[in-house]
């Protein structure tokens, strides 16, 4: 039960240990950063424990889940995710509000 | 902080920053007293609608044609500052019935000079490519714009302060100076000022001003809540509502009532609302309603299913039960000037009610007739109580 | 206080001595037996279990959120007291992130590497593992709440799993009577200028790969900013072959000097610190007081970083010249602060610590002001381990009381004494180790604030000084930072420092921050069916 896990990573071959996260799994094969931001800033592990949301990666399609919490699962597809086009950046509008 | 000035503004919402921005633009001196911060209330819990297709023919239609001339005129050059943006409104119905409504509507809108494209079920993917399939019609309003409210309330403040005008937060209007009949001026909890005329514009408690000179401004409040996704590539393009939205912004039950209303912001984040419920001013976050609000916009985008909430918030609606706003002087409290009570238009028709009540501020007459927004069309009698 | 108990059979009669007896074995015809001491190698049945509650058991005596340090303790003694309890917890495996370990079923041959009290946590986790056999604690893993409300004098936590690549296993709404809320908290951290690299992470994060993974975050790393928790990561990281440059702390540690009472009060304490002191010696790690970590360099990851020395005030020291370094990984920490959004969502009230956190408050019993709701931990102050530990046993304890089971009153005031003096030792731990007074000197206008939002610290600023906004909560509607993912969890402490102007932070300047109706992310879909079916 201690056989490394396969997966991929953009199709190609990312090995992790039984117990690892995703994160982790990325960690040990020298992968920094799976993310772009809006301003075209790269983004890997930051806080490590599910906070910052910085570490978001595509897991068998579904985008935005937090590569730090997701545990290693033998055929995993990940995927970096692409910047998120932004509107013409000349005209940001960002008015969703909080109370 | 000046301690007089021809007129002082209660409240730093949108309304009486752009009464601010107007009176003073007019050559009057100006001082905004506010119990709390910049846009602190119902301006900072809103979704900043520029609407003109959610309004039948009437007085609040004309003030919001009025107000969209002032957005598009001579405050078009300060679009960008607010991130004014002209994005339309696409109006849909479910059901065949939902689409006579509709077009029923539309011809009425059209004829009150309303901007209204019919589209039928097999053009709606041109304009929402992830709506839901088999909706029966949809109406397009391009004249439907939306602004960054907060930003609208900042810097039309900046705006007037630079121009000479005083803003004071953490100001709270303790009482009203009296001259017999007459409103004088104002006491604060920093000191008194003396004004020609003191304006009531605080929004959803503007029935609390109106108690300070003992006359009744039925102004309550109607608590909406609004979802806030997580950032999403381009997925709705314009402002997106149920037609039964019209509806329920008229009507005046107490019970929780929820029509959906979408719309995506340039960060990203996709608005997911409303609701509607009279509750007083309790800010319990409602399950019940936010699970609503959730299940009806899945009807509209079903392949939202799977995103992520990250926050709701919720904000009082200024409402009066005749939902029209009180604009205009105070024929019982001589010297006091109500704009208050835009419900959930507030933002829209701030930028107008401030412009009309410059002019009649300076003795001008009004572009448009303000007899439809008279404070005391709700009785004249004087009442003690503060309304709830 | 006192809830009138509702008859419940399982639970001892309240006129007789809390019924510990009961609990040395499980009962018969149980498919768990006692526990074993867990040995390497062994999967164990208790996670098995802990993984497997599937259905909630109607309305539980208790929800304890979190399996940390005080999560465990509240559960274990409530529930050894009769109560029936239901335990929350977004790890996979209980221990929080104080005892995060690696994952029990793949037979990682040293678990307990790197870690501090691991006795005191094997200890709990056995018999935490006796009461989930015995049936008095159900263990709902890799859930977050993510709405907490009350109806009808009951409190209902809707879940969610805490990631979504699988759909959130039922139950997704756990029902209690009373609450304890162990949420733990994350490190605290100020922004530099090449902060949003990667390559740079908290040390906390640092300190998982490690503990949890095994993983090294870098090979050449620099840990700093200011607190005793960065001498175990700088420890971990160089026993795990990386090579340490530098422990940057900023303040200075003769500061403890300032405050003996504290600093005496909980002696175990300062022999950890000569423990790692040691250590650090061992594995050649230079250790700089008031030196900061105040630029980061690298294009598109980390490679570089400079550190400054700083006057008594916090700033950059003129006379010294900044020293620049290459490495690959910085690992920065200012502390911790606390998880705070289930506090805000009941309503109880809270107060700024010491350390200038947002901090729930509770009584000497470990009561919050909103009936039926304790807290314990690092929620209620942040102060390591051992006080986290004590008060959620205290926690524990008085809900037995509150719920009618007796308990001595010896007991308590046993566990308040101990409360009373880490809480003392914590405050001088505090105290030694502020956030320097000008660390925002250290920053640029282009500097990154938010990292979410990507807002950066002169865009707060122009709405401050020209736009007016008065407090952290405008600057925040005008310029967004903590309006992303994280909701203000990494950037609201310095928004909150950057709007105050160098003012002591106050309640008004960081709960406006810490308010996040939806605890937790959860999907529309999952929003739109909730508590179908399920009440």
């Amino acid at each position: 039960m201690n056989d490394p896990i396969a997966m991929t990573l953009d199709g190609r071959t990312l090995t992790a240990r039984p117990g690892q996260s995703v994160g982790a799994a990325l960690t040990d094969a020298g992968v920094r950063s799976w993310r772009t931001t809006r301003g075209g800033q790269p983004r890997g592990l930051f806080c490590g424990i599910g906070v910052c949301f910085d570490c978001l990666i595509t897991v068998d399609g579904r985008p935005g889940q937090r590569a730090c919490l997701v545990p290693a699962r033998a055929g995993l597809v990940l995927e970096t995710a692409p910047a998120s086009p932004s509107p013409d950046p000349g005209h940001q509008r960002r008015d969703d509000r909080d109370d | 902080m000046r301690r007089s000035a021809d007129v002082v503004v209660i409240g730093a919402g949108a309304v009486g920053a752009a009464v601010a921005w107007f009176a003073t633009r007019a050559g009057l001196t100006v001082q905004v007293l506010e119990r709390g911060q910049i846009a602190g209330g119902t301006s900072s819990a809103c979704e900043g609608n520029l609407l003109v297709s959610d309004k039948e023919a009437g007085p609040e239609l004309d003030l919001a044609l009025y107000s969209h001339d002032v957005w598009t005129g001579e405050l078009d050059e300060y679009a960008g500052l607010w991130e004014f943006e002209r994005k339309g409104g696409l109006v849909v119905a479910a059901s065949s019935t939902g689409a006579e409504g509709l077009r029923a509507l539309a011809v009425r809108q059209r004829a009150a000079g309303i901007e209204v494209t019919d589209v039928p079920a097999d053009r709606i993917a041109d304009y929402e490519p992830y709506l839901t399939d088999g909706l029966a019609a949809a109406a397009h309003y391009p004249q439907d714009c939306q602004a960054q409210p907060m930003l609208v309330t900042a810097h039309l403040l900046r705006m007037a302060r630079e121009a000479g005008a005083g803003v004071s937060t953490g100001t709270t209007v303790t009482g009203l100076l009296r001259d017999g009949d007459r409103v004088v001026g104002v006491r604060t909890d920093r000191g008194d000022l003396t004004a020609g005329a003191v304006v009531n514009a605080a929004g959803t408690w503007a029935g609390e001003v109106a108690a300070l000179a003992g006359v009744r401004v039925p102004v309550m409040p109607r608590r909406g809540f609004v979802l806030v996704t997580e950032p999403l590539p381009p997925t709705v393009f314009h402002k997106v509502y149920a037609g039964e939205y019209v509806a329920s912004t008229q009507s005046s039950e107490e019970g929780l009532q929820t029509s959906t209303v979408i719309e995506s912001t340039a960060a990203g984040t996709i608005l997911v609302g409303s609701s509607r419920e009279r509750v007083g001013f309790d800010r319990t976050v409602s399950l019940p309603a936010l699970r609503e609000i959730a299940a009806k916009a899945l009807t509209l985008y079903p392949s939202l299913k799977d995103t992520s909430v990250m926050r709701s918030y919720l904000g009082f609606r200024p409402y009066c039960p005749d939902h029209l706003p009180v604009i205009g002087h105070d024929p019982r409290a001589p010297g006091l000037w109500h704009a208050a009570g835009h419900e959930g238009a507030g933002i829209g028709l701030s930028v107008g009610t401030g412009k009309l009540l410059a002019q009649a501020l300076s003795g001008v007459a009004p572009d448009l007739e303000l007899t439809p927004f008279a404070p005391e069309r709700f009785g004249d009698q004087v009442l003690r109580e503060t309304p709830a | 206080m006192t809830e009138p108990r509702p008859t419940d059979p399982a639970r001892p009669d309240p006129g007789a001595p809390a019924a510990l007896s009961q609990l040395d074995g499980p009962p018969a015809g149980r498919r768990h037996s006692a526990l074993p001491a867990h040995r390497s190698g062994e999967a164990r049945e208790v996670d098995d279990r802990w993984l497997r509650a599937e259905r909630s058991g109607g309305v539980y005596d208790v929800a304890v959120v979190g399996a940390g340090p005080a999560g465990l303790s509240a559960a274990v003694t409530a529930a050894e007291q009769g109560l029936r309890v239901a335990l929350v917890d977004a790890g996979a495996q209980p221990g929080g992130q104080f005892w995060r370990h690696p994952d029990e079923g793949a037979a990682w041959p040293d678990e307990g590497r790197g870690q501090h009290g691991w006795r005191r946590f094997t200890r709990l986790r056995d018999r935490l593992g006796r009461l989930i056999g015995g049936g008095r604690v159900e263990a709902f893993a890799e859930r977050q709440v993510w709405f907490v409300e009350e109806r009808a004098a009951v409190w209902h936590l809707h879940l969610t799993t805490t990631h979504a690549a699988v759909e959130t296993p039922a139950p997704r709404l756990v029902r209690a009577t009373s609450l304890v809320l162990c949420p733990g908290g994350y490190d605290r951290q100020l922004p530099v200028p090449g902060w949003d690299l990667p390559g740079v992470m908290t040390a906390g994060g640092v300190q998982a790969l490690l503990k949890a993974h095994r993983s090294v975050a870098g090979r050449r790393a620099v840990v700093a900013g200011t607190g005793p928790f960065l001498l175990p990561v700088a420890e971990g990281l160089a026993a795990a072959g990386a090579e340490v440059l530098a422990v940057c702390e900023a303040n200075s540690v003769t500061g403890w000097g300032r405050s003996p009472l504290g600093a005496v009060s909980v002696p175990g304490k300062g022999l950890e610190a000569l423990e790692y002191a040691g250590a650090l010696l061992r594995h050649r790690v230079p250790f700089r007081q008031r030196t900061a970590l105040t630029r980061v360099h690298g294009e598109g990851s980390v490679t570089g970083a400079t550190l400054s020395r700083l006057d008594r005030t916090g700033r950059v020291r003129p006379d010294v010249p900044p020293q620049r370094v290459e490495v690959d990984l910085v690992a920065f920490g200012w502390g911790f602060t606390p998880s705070l959004e289930l506090v805000s969502a009941v309503g109880a009230t809270t107060r700024v610590d010491v350390d200038e956190s947002l901090v729930a408050w509770v009584d000497p019993n470990q009561r919050t002001d909103v009936p039926r709701v304790y807290a314990a931990g690092e929620v209620t102050g942040v102060g390591g381990a051992v006080l986290a530990a004590g008060e959620g046993e205290l926690a524990g304890l008085t809900l037995a009381l509150d719920h009618g089971v007796p308990v001595a009153g010896s007991r308590i005031e046993a566990l308040q004494r101990g409360v009373r003096r880490h809480r003392r030792f914590a405050a001088a731990m505090h105290r030694a180790h502020p956030v320097p007074q000008r660390w925002a000197e250290w920053l640029t206008d282009e500097t990154m604030l938010c990292r979410c939002e990507e807002v950066t610290v002169g865009a707060v600023a122009e709405v401050r000084d020209v736009l007016g906004a008065g407090d952290a909560r405008t600057a925040k509607m005008l310029a967004r930072p903590g309006m992303g993912r994280c909701q203000g969890r990494v950037c609201g402490f310095a928004t909150a420092k950057l709007t105050a102007c160098g003012r002591s932070l106050e309640t008004t300047d960081l709960a406006p921050l810490a308010k996040r109706p939806f605890t937790a992310p959860v999907s529309l879909g999952e929003l739109a069916t909730t508590g179908e079916g399920e009440d």
